[in-house]
């Protein structure tokens, strides 16, 4: 007897989906204020507040493997360090 | 009998590509048939479409295996797609990318490939990143199987509810990717 | 003889589901009501827009379920008017025990059902198991392979509900015709009425205040066995009217390739083998059904929908391949209920063997297209007939498919034979 209609989880990190995206954030971290509403605001919660031993403080971390571009995060950083820029492909 | 396959993201009008191509070869005098192979219907995902263009009615409703032409509508599909199967030393590749030529990772020979970097048209025609429409104006230049002409016409009838302005940008952009 | 009064429109190059819409728009329907499901959803989606442009004076109905949908025309058509829906696979389901109901009340109600797989798993492609499914339930069934056939039945499918008071349901392949863009030609409205005269039940045969009647009402054991066998008997009588109404159709309205000769038709003449001995060619072609192939074909194929095109594209490639024309022949079966098994034994009596390719399955048995072949041969020819399931819940079928079956089938068993590629 042959049953194999399950479906396992776990395929939506498998599927990277940053490559939908037209436009790429990118974070300066030397006017970034270690605010987090970045990492709050962003729909598909792939921004991670990590320590950055460089600046000795919690910074924004993009994971590339998942942001579709969607800008929202530039939008609403307080101090505009996030700027978006054309991903050439 | 030509076969054209296009390849591209739920949301890039894949779908409307086939479709353009199809009306254009129509107004042509041609007889045409264009159709979607839709995975799942979702914003992003890899999706393809058909079109096939003939002097005789078209029976055949298979997907198109052994594309005479083949349109990539977005680059990064390269890398999770095998968007070159069952083609051959004679595809025609049409592909939207910024790179050069012999930076594309596609094993074709590059003689036939024209790329057209329709995403910079595109945002500065349209304000958006539908190269669909872009995209056909390289591919009417370079494969000659539709005429700008109908090409044109064809985006007057299928949009004709979106109003005129944008019409006009959408033929400004095909025009320019046309000029290629 | 003004033999063509009405100067044809031209082919537009068309989506099967707006095709399909601009006829309904022209055969001009008093109520539509529907439920959207994909793939039927564009279908819908145009009628109302038709209707919100002023360009459609029938009355939409929103309905909240594809039950209630059908409940609606099903009212509609009892009080007399014309009506149309159109679902698909889960939806037709739902609205299964309304299907049997408009049949039993012998209302001329026309759907369209976009074939699509059925659950589970959950598939949104095509097969025909949503419409083989209620096959049993007293309609006319039809099956069109192209926008022009489906535009076609249609029309005729109105003229033949309200003829013979039965529903009828013209089937199209889900995304193979209603997604797919192709050259078709609507009749107008003028051609359309001239078939088609607007529809005036008579007197006493639709609920109507003042000349009040029952409809559906309760049948005793005594009664019912007769009322369901006249409906049995009134389907098959169909059969002839399916045909006459098919001449009558195409006599009145002529598509512009009948008259002005077909776009392309001015290239160089078909040059293969199969074409210079004549074969490749349509010698029977009706209501019920159309016969592609030599007189005297070795093995026949038999299918219905929108697959037939391509079968009969890998069918001359095969006949010219082998250099063996009088290989292969097609057999679209054009009309499913009423089932046309006279002219189906016409076709297949002196072939070998018949292939008989189903979108769908009668599960635990086999092919329902196959079991309706090998009920008509049984006993009268010798005919050794196969069943293969092709093209389930979307499955591309292709060329090499149909090529693989022709391979196969003087070897394969007497079950339902799953060639998925």
């Amino acid at each position: 007897m042959k049953i194999n209609i399950t479906a396992k989880p776990g395929t939506t990190i498998k599927n990277k989906t940053g490559g939908w995206r037209t436009f790429i954030p990118s974070t300066d971290y030397n006017k970034c204020t270690s605010c987090g509403t970045c990492a709050k605001v962003c729909p598909e919660g792939c921004i991670a507040m990590e320590n950055i031993k460089a600046h000795k403080k919690e910074k924004p971390v993009t994971d590339y493997d998942f942001c579709k571009g969607c800008a929202v995060c530039a939008v609403e950083c307080p101090i505009k360090a996030i700027i978006m820029n054309l991903d050439e492909k | 009998m030509v076969q054209i396959r296009i390849h591209g993201r739920g949301g890039q009008g894949v779908v409307t590509a086939a479709e353009l191509i199809a009306m254009a070869a129509f107004a042509d005098g041609k007889i045409s048939q264009a159709f979607p192979s839709f995975g799942v219907e979702r914003t992003g995902a890899p999706i393809e479409a058909f079109a096939r263009i003939d002097n005789k009615p078209i029976r055949t409703r298979e997907h198109v295996y052994h594309p005479d032409v083949l349109i990539i509508q977005d680059p990064t599909l390269l890398d999770s797609v095998d968007v070159a199967k069952g083609c051959d030393n004679n595809t025609l590749v049409i592909i939207n990318t910024a790179k050069l030529k012999k930076e594309i990772k596609i094993n074709l020979p590059p003689k036939n490939i024209f790329n057209v970097d329709a995403t910079k048209i595109a945002l500065a025609i349209i304000g958006k990143n539908l190269v669909n429409t872009t995209i056909l104006g390289a591919f009417a230049k370079a494969t000659g199987y539709v005429s700008l002409n109908s090409l044109e016409k064809a985006i007057k009838e299928k949009f004709k509810d979106k109003g005129e302005s944008i019409i006009t940008k959408n033929i400004n952009a095909i025009r320019q990717s046309y000029k290629l | 003889m003004k033999k063509n009064k009405f100067k044809s429109q031209p082919s537009q190059i068309l989506e099967g589901s707006h095709a399909i819409a601009l006829a309904i728009k022209n055969i001009r329907p008093a109520v539509v009501s529907a439920y959207p499901i994909t793939p039927q959803t564009h279908i819908v989606e145009d009628l109302a827009k038709f209707k919100a442009d002023g360009e459609a004076d029938f009355k939409y109905v929103r309905a909240e379920s594809e039950f209630t949908a059908a409940s609606i025309v099903a009212g509609a058509s009892a009080t007399g008017a014309r009506v149309y829906s159109a679902t698909s696979s889960q939806g037709l389901l739902l609205m299964t025990e309304v299907i049997f109901n408009i049949a039993g009340m012998r209302l001329p109600v026309v759907i369209t059902c976009a074939n699509r797989g059925v659950s589970a798993p959950i598939t949104i492609w095509n097969d025909q198991q949503d419409a083989i499914t209620i096959r049993d339930t007293g309609w006319i069934m039809l099956f069109a392979e192209n926008h022009q056939e489906a535009v076609d039945q249609h029309i005729m499918a109105y003229k033949l509900a309200e003829n013979l008071k039965l529903p009828v349901m013209v089937n199209i392949d889900g995304f193979t015709l209603t997604h797919t863009y192709e050259p078709v030609f609507i009749p107008d409205r003028k051609q359309i009425k001239k078939y088609l005269p607007d529809y005036q039940p008579a007197k006493g045969q639709y609920l109507d205040a003042a000349n009040p009647v029952t409809l559906g009402s309760f049948a005793q054991p005594s009664y019912y066995m007769e009322i369901r066998q006249d409906l049995h008997n009134d389907l098959m009588s169909a059969l002839d009217l399916v045909n006459k109404e098919y001449e009558k159709y195409h006599k009145q309205i002529r598509h512009p390739e009948q008259s002005e000769g077909s776009r392309g038709s001015k290239t160089q003449p078909d040059s293969s083998p199969s074409a210079r001995l004549g074969v490749r060619m349509t010698i029977e072609n009706n209501g019920l059904l159309e016969y592609y192939g030599h007189k005297h074909p070795k093995i026949i194929l038999i299918a219905m929908g929108s697959v037939v095109g391509t079968i009969k594209d890998a069918v001359d490639e095969i006949n010219d391949k082998i250099g063996f024309p009088n290989a292969v022949g097609v057999l679209k079966i054009k009309c499913f209920r009423p089932f046309p098994s006279a002219a189906v034994l016409q076709i297949l009596k002196n072939c070998k063997y018949a292939g008989v390719i189903d979108k769908s399955i009668s599960l635990g048995s086999i092919g329902p297209l196959a079991l309706d072949v090998k009920t008509a041969a049984q006993g009268n020819i010798k005919t050794i007939i196969r069943s293969f399931i092709v093209g389930l819940g979307g499955r591309d079928v292709t060329k090499n498919i149909i090529k693989k079956i022709i391979k196969k089938i003087k070897s394969v068993g007497d079950g339902a034979n799953f060639i998925g590629n």
